[in-house]
């Protein structure tokens, strides 16, 4: 089970993040999930073999605040979400502008849930 | 007035996607002065998969055959992670034997991945009989596997509950001869490897990234032991390694040099925890029952060859997962790659790349 999670808001997540720098802990990667109208963003910390996550639930279309100025290495995972998920960002330290995985004319945030097909999938209806 | 610096002209030089030494495409584009490199940006996505969104449209038993096929050099260690993280979803209990059955082949996994990156290290920088000889050993290893888990690659051994194989006292003997045989040539290859002045002469001080670096660009695995950062998740004694006991391979100069001696002396430790495993492994059943479906939120994370993999589940009751995250070792070290490379040679950039043995494959599941 996931222990050790706070909940954050985008007027505090960077506040929440920048705390953590400094005490020694390793920024493991970010994870999106699409909950509907809403999408939740964990950001999952390793210190000394121990988790901690932030989770931040917004709306979908909201802009979330890079943390790329404080962990430099989560340029690179911000930039898989604005791909695949469609999450904008602020601030983000290196912006491929939502061509760092995907190519000119691939479909738009591959990643949020779309609904009836997955359905069918889960159905039996439609062979994945 | 002209100064020096006004007057350097920057040169932008595609690396990959398709090199000679890249077995999979991967794109750098380099901004070089001179021959120097000052900058580095990647691109990926030219294999793109979208494993973690048909793992939401298969159920949770089928997923352990697709996550698997992320990766054809460390498929049983990414079916581990998986099936550990259901297991305490499910509230699971897998059977020692089983446990030790997944350090065998987890280790079988890491012994063949590193021979594997060996191999294509010493082609990067033509040593090509190295190469031949490194690869003939690590044929010996997929032998072991084949002859323990049915295939080279292996495949639906790892199951949710504990394994879908158990070992004779045969094959256990069978696979006792064959690491004596596989020592046998890492005498013969290994001190080449280390003492070698033109394997050195590539190496040393070549692609350096500090402790410090690597802790705030997030490197794992390798990568970050070589640069002083005592981190293996094999401490935390996940499967057996907490009876068998294990201690993390550093060095300390954080070039490709150091990161190439961790990964010889990981190919000791692992010889090593396979026999441990093989001479304690309990006579237990291999597998429980599983019933019902998962529920809830898990992180389960393993070492890989290249490193930590994490695995975020969500769970709703239902046989299918609301989430599948997957975040692979070389994802992590693509931040520290690109600080290893400003200030060095264009002719050195293959060999740096190399030097974090990057696996496309896991990095666009």
């Amino acid at each position: 089970m996931l222990h050790n999670v706070t909940d954050v808001t985008v007027a505090t997540l960077l506040d929440a993040v920048a705390a953590r720098f400094p005490q020694g802990s390793r920024l493991i990667t970010l994870t999106c999930v699409d909950c509907g109208d809403d999408v939740e963003v964990l950001y999952h910390f390793d210190r000394n073999y121990e988790l901690s996550h932030l989770r931040l639930r917004v709306a979908k279309g909201t802009v979330v605040p890079s943390i790329s100025g404080i962990y430099s290495c989560a340029v690179i995972v911000e930039n898989e979400l604005k791909d695949l998920f469609g999450l904008a960002f602020d601030g983000l330290a290196l912006d491929y502008e939502g061509r760092f995985i995907l190519a000119e004319g691939a479909p738009v945030a591959p990643m949020l849930r779309t609904a009836p097909a997955q359905a069918a999938a889960r159905n039996g209806e439609l062979k994945m | 007035m002209t100064t020096a610096a006004t007057t350097t002209r920057r040169t932008l030089i595609p690396f990959g996607p398709q090199h000679p030494v890249l077995p999979e495409p991967l794109h750098l584009r380099l901004v070089l002065e001179d021959e120097k490199v000052v900058e580095a940006l990647p691109a990926v996505g030219y294999i793109h998969r979208g494993i973690e969104k048909l793992a939401e449209l298969k159920d949770f038993q089928q997923n352990v055959f697709l996550l698997e096929h992320i990766c054809g050099i460390c498929s049983f260690i990414h079916s581990l992670a998986y099936c550990q993280g259901i297991e305490e979803l499910m509230q699971l209990e897998v059977p020692p034997r089983a446990k030790y059955l997944r350090v065998v082949w987890s280790e079988l996994n890491r012994l063949h991945s590193h021979l594997l990156w060996l191999g294509l290290l010493a082609d990067s920088f033509g040593f090509e009989s190295l190469f031949m000889q490194v690869w003939k050993t690590r044929e010996k290893v997929l032998d072991l596997e084949e002859a323990t888990a049915g295939a080279r690659i292996m495949l639906s051994t790892c199951a949710i509950g504990g394994v879908r194989r158990d070992l004779t006292d045969e094959q256990i003997a069978q696979v006792l001869r064959g690491l004596d045989a596989i020592e046998r040539d890492f005498e013969s290859f290994i001190p080449a490897v280390i003492t070698d002045t033109t394997v050195k002469h590539r190496l040393v001080g070549v692609g350096v990234i500090t402790q410090q670096q690597a802790h705030e660009l997030g490197a794992v695995g390798p990568v970050a032991r070589a640069s002083g950062i005592a981190r293996d998740l094999r401490v935390t004694g996940y499967a057996a390694y907490g009876d068998l006991g294990v201690n993390p391979v550093i060095e300390t100069d954080g070039d490709c040099y150091a990161r190439t001696l961790v990964r010889v002396r990981e190919l000791h430790q692992s010889l090593l925890l396979i026999r441990k495993a093989l001479k304690r492994i309990p006579a237990t059943p291999i597998a429980v029952p599983v019933k019902g479906n998962p529920t809830g939120e898990v992180v389960s994370r393993v070492e890989q060859p290249r490193g930590e993999v994490l695995y975020y589940l969500k769970a709703n009751g239902t046989k299918f997962l609301e989430r599948v995250r997957v975040r692979t070792p070389t994802f992590a070290n693509i931040p520290a790659l690109l600080a290893m490379l400003p200030g060095n040679e264009l002719a050195d950039v293959p060999v740096i790349t190399l030097a974090i043995d990057p696996c496309v494959s896991c990095t666009e599941r």
